[in-house]
């Protein structure tokens, strides 16, 4: 019964495998999928959630005027860039995966870390471009959104940083393997998640600071 | 050891239970089976157990501001034992007093009637209903009651800090909630506030999280989306609600966080303090409202949904009838669900929208009043003609119905934006969301608590106490909240610490000291709750496996359910949980796990067992031998 307290551990689920007699005639069995990549989907949604309603607000307060104008620092194209890469290794280790690579398994998973690194280095970069060009976090709200929002993506993305370590380290222990996906599976979906996240809100400000 | 020998006599499957329990199990020590456990019951009863504490705290703090409403003039020196300095001069300090009705719906909306009511019934039915040993994580449960403590804690706290907790209303609006200097809880208190919600947004999505995927995932064989039981198809929509919407309170609070630490403008503009002007520029208090209350409204339903979802429950079983119009019900909880999300700006007509917002705001508004009444129709064409069984669960049950009613009409009447503007933040609006969520609600809980005791602790409450508590609460309610239509439409404005100073009150003064009266009777009242909820927890008549005779899953499972709910294999599902006196059946229900094959007497035409369609009459035949 132990192993029962945590069923995300225990996919593909089957709440009849313990049955004596045959199945056949017993009903359907209910719609499953694995329950731990239905969890980060709906974690991701809350994320969305928390982007929306910034966004909103973002868009809400512009209409109303007294919105200070400034240019975008040209870093972040470059931050972007280096997070589309991270997408791809990440992906490479999850095919790695697939084919029993650990090897490579492992080396992709340092350089998408590595990548996340950067990319935050980055985002430190264009906060510093920022306050150069006297835009500061104190000041007109055009400004402070801007701190907030790519702050806010950071945060989360330091969550995915953790969660590839942790991955890594299951690697090292030959936790990950084609039999058992869904351990490097869950964080790779992530990562691409707070990728696409990224370029939804940088495409967002650009096109604001364009209007 | 008598006791185990005595359920087990009752029940083959309780036996084995129990000598699971002491053969394999021995490891579970205090810390891992009451605390730390991952186990959905015990979290449940964690939930309970902590929001029936808040709901004292909650209820007493409006204890102290309805002695201030009642009786203006009266000497308050006994408190100072309880309330020290916040008494002066025999007098309630008036930002203490600001800081109670903050506090107290602070409390009653999040902790009393979120997290100790969903908390509570969510965790406990939804593995038990639907066929599952547990949670889809247990940990990720156990942690959503261990943040959801921890914010307790914080909250708790800040009762207690020297300049009192947060005292700008629970809706937090700036600048009154942005400004230290606005009230004295607008300092550390509002900041204790802030990280308490964090803490319980956190917790708030972890168990959501976990509620979905168990629905979706871990259901039984059979039990598909339109054999769930009503409550699990609340439950599952007050979830999906809470993890869209505690997201957006989630950047409101960080929005404000940032306002009130780090000298950020987004909800503050030209505000002069004494005549000083304060620094910030270019921000939108009308803002933080939109924030605010897209978490607000949905919140209100996350409150009533599961207190409606169990009634669904209680008046199908006690009415000994299938629920009126299944499908319907379903629909409107969808229903109610999708439009919460697009109408939040009723609580903002007099905020200087345009009016031709608002009228968009008003007809969304309104078409809400549609589902909701649905959901009334349903209820009551359930009762009617029914096989009434009055237990106080069901008593509780059909008392919800009328407050929701009561309460709805109001809401009416409030969701139109001309008539808000004479009615909005009077004692109008207090009625009617004290009616329509707040005792509703509250009143959803008791229903559960009184129907589910059994399985939850194994033993029967005691029915006497129980009718005793119920009639108090239900006249008491009414007399506390119905009159403050009045008052509301005499225009008393709601938050005014006195109404002594205004000539035009004054007339009221006895229907605010009968309010009193009748809120000190109710609350008391509630003693006898407690006293029948721990007596029977020990002392109360052991229950029987199915002692309402219902037809869900949870009560297949042995009286005391171990760790994994069913000590054998998990039930099957072949039929709705509303087989209520079926024409031609023995027995007036007949339970969700019993297949087809073995009630032919009752089946309907298209009532045949999956692979039993291609043969049935033999199965129908040999089965007929079987019961001989
Ligand atoms: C027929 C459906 C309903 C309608 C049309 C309706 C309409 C309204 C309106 C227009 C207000 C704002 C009044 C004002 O501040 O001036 C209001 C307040 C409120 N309603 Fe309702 N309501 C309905 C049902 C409900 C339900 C089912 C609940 C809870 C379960 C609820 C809970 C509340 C609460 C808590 C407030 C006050 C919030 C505050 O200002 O502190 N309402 N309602
Ligand atoms: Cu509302």
């Amino acid at each position: 019964m132990a192993d029962q307290t945590d069923l995300l551990k225990n996919y593909p689920y089957d709440p009849t495998a313990n049955l004596g007699q045959a199945v056949e005639d017993e009903p359907e069995p209910t719609l499953s999928m694995p329950p731990k990549r239905f969890a980060l989907w709906l974690f991701i949604v809350s994320i969305i959630m928390i982007f929306a309603s910034m966004t909103s607000a973002y868009i809400v307060r512009k209409a109303e005027g007294n919105w200070q104008d400034f240019e975008l620092p040209g870093v972040l194209w470059l931050s972007t860039a280096v997070l589309v890469v991270s997408s791809f290794t990440v992906q490479m280790a999850w095919n790695a995966a697939k084919k029993d690579e650990l090897g490579q398994v492992k080396a992709w998973m340092f350089v998408t870390f590595a990548l996340g690194l950067v990319f935050l280095y980055l985002q430190w970069e264009s906060w510093v471009r920022l306050v150069q060009i006297n835009v500061y976090l104190v000041g007109n709200p055009s400004g402070s959104f801007l701190y907030v929002l790519t702050g806010l993506h950071a945060f989360h993305l330091i969550t995915g940083l953790v969660y590839l370590a942790i991955t890594t380290v299951k690697a090292y222990r030959y936790k990950i393997h084609s039999q058992n996906l869904i351990e490097i599976e869950v964080p790779a979906i992530y990562w691409h998640f707070l990728d696409v996240l990224w370029i939804l809100l940088f495409g967002f400000l650009l096109w604001s600071h364009m209007s | 050891m008598a006791e185990i020998a005595h359920s087990a006599a009752l029940d083959v499957h309780a036996g084995h239970a129990h000598d699971h329990d002491h053969d394999h199990e021995h490891h579970d020590s205090f810390w891992t089976k009451y605390v730390f456990t991952t186990d959905h019951k015990m979290i449940a009863k964690q939930f309970l157990v902590t929001g029936l504490f808040w709901a004292f705290i909650g209820g007493a703090m409006s204890m102290l501001f309805r002695i201030q409403l009642g009786f203006p003039d009266a000497n308050l020196d006994w408190l100072k034992p309880i309330l020290g300095g916040w008494i002066q001069d025999g007098k309630l300090d008036q930002n203490f007093y600001l800081a109670l009705v903050t506090m107290h719906g602070t409390i009653m909306v999040f902790f009393v009637l979120t997290a100790g009511l969903s908390g509570t019934f969510s965790n406990f039915l939804i593995p038990l209903q639907i066929g599952a040993r547990d949670m889809a994580s247990g940990f990720m449960n156990m942690l959503s009651y261990w943040f959801f403590f921890l914010s307790s804690v914080v909250m708790f706290i800040s009762i207690f800090i020297e300049t009192g907790p947060a005292g700008g209303g629970w809706t937090i609006y700036p600048p009154l909630n942005a400004l230290p200097q606005a009230n004295p809880g607008s300092g550390l208190g509002m900041t204790m506030w802030l990280v308490a919600m964090a803490l319980f947004i956190v917790s708030q999505l972890l168990g959501g999280i976990n509620y979905i995927t168990t629905v979706i995932n871990l259901r039984t064989r059979g039990m598909s989306f339109s054999r769930l039981p009503l409550t699990i198809w609340a439950f599952f929509v007050t979830a999906i609600l809470g993890l869209l919407s505690f997201p957006v309170l989630f950047s409101a609070a960080l929005l404000l966080i940032f306002d009130r630490s780090f000298g950020t403008s987004f909800f503050l503009s030209e505000i002069y303090i004494n005549g000083e002007a304060l620094p910030n520029l270019g921000g939108s208090p009308v803002l933080f409202q939109h924030l605010f209350w897209f978490l607000g409204h949905p919140e209100v339903y996350i409150v009533i949904l599961p207190a409606l979802g169990i009634t669904s429950e209680i008046i199908a079983t006690n009415s000994r009838k299938p629920i009126f119009g299944y499908r319907a019900m379903v629909g409107s909880i969808l229903g109610i669900g999708t439009l919460s999300f697009i109408v939040w700006a009723h609580h903002m007509f007099v905020t200087g929208m345009n009016p031709f917002l608002g009228s968009i705001f008003m007809f969304l508004t309104l078409i809400i009043a549609v589902p909701s009444a649905v959901k009334a129709f349903n209820y009551i064409t359930t009762l009617w003609k029914g096989n009434l069984v009055f237990t106080p669960a069901m008593l509780f049950s059909i008392a919800l119905v009328s407050l929701f009613i009561s309460g709805g009409l109001t809401g009416i009447i409030l969701g139109n934006s001309a008539l808000d503007i004479q009615l909005h933040d009077t004692y109008f609006v207090v009625a009617h969301f004290h009616l329509v969520m707040g005792s509703a609600a509250f009143f959803g809980m008791m229903a559960g608590i009184y129907h589910w005791f059994p399985k939850m602790f194994g033993r029967m409450m005691n029915d006497k106490l129980g009718y005793v508590h119920f009639w108090m609460t239900f006249i008491g309610v009414y007399a506390v909240f119905f009159p403050m239509h009045y008052t509301g439409i005499a225009g008393f404005p709601r938050r005014y610490y006195s109404f002594t100073s205004f000539e035009t009150f004054s007339k009221f003064q006895d229907l605010n000291v009968f309010i009193s009266i009748a809120a000190f009777v109710t609350f008391a009242a509630q003693a006898i709750f407690i006293v029948n909820f721990f007596w029977s927890m020990y002392r109360g008549r052991r229950a029987p496996m199915n002692p309402w005779r219902s037809n869900t899953l949870e009560w297949t499972t042995p009286i005391e359910p171990g760790h994994g709910n069913w000590p054998g294999e998990i039930p099957t599902v072949y039929r709705w949980p509303y087989d209520y006196s079926k024409p031609g059946a023995a027995e007036d229900f007949i339970a969700q796990h019993i297949p087809y094959s073995q009630t032919p007497e009752s089946n309907l035409a298209h009532e045949v067992d999956p692979v039993e369609a291609y043969d049935a009459d033999l199965t129908v035949d040999t089965h007929a031998q079987h019961r001989g």
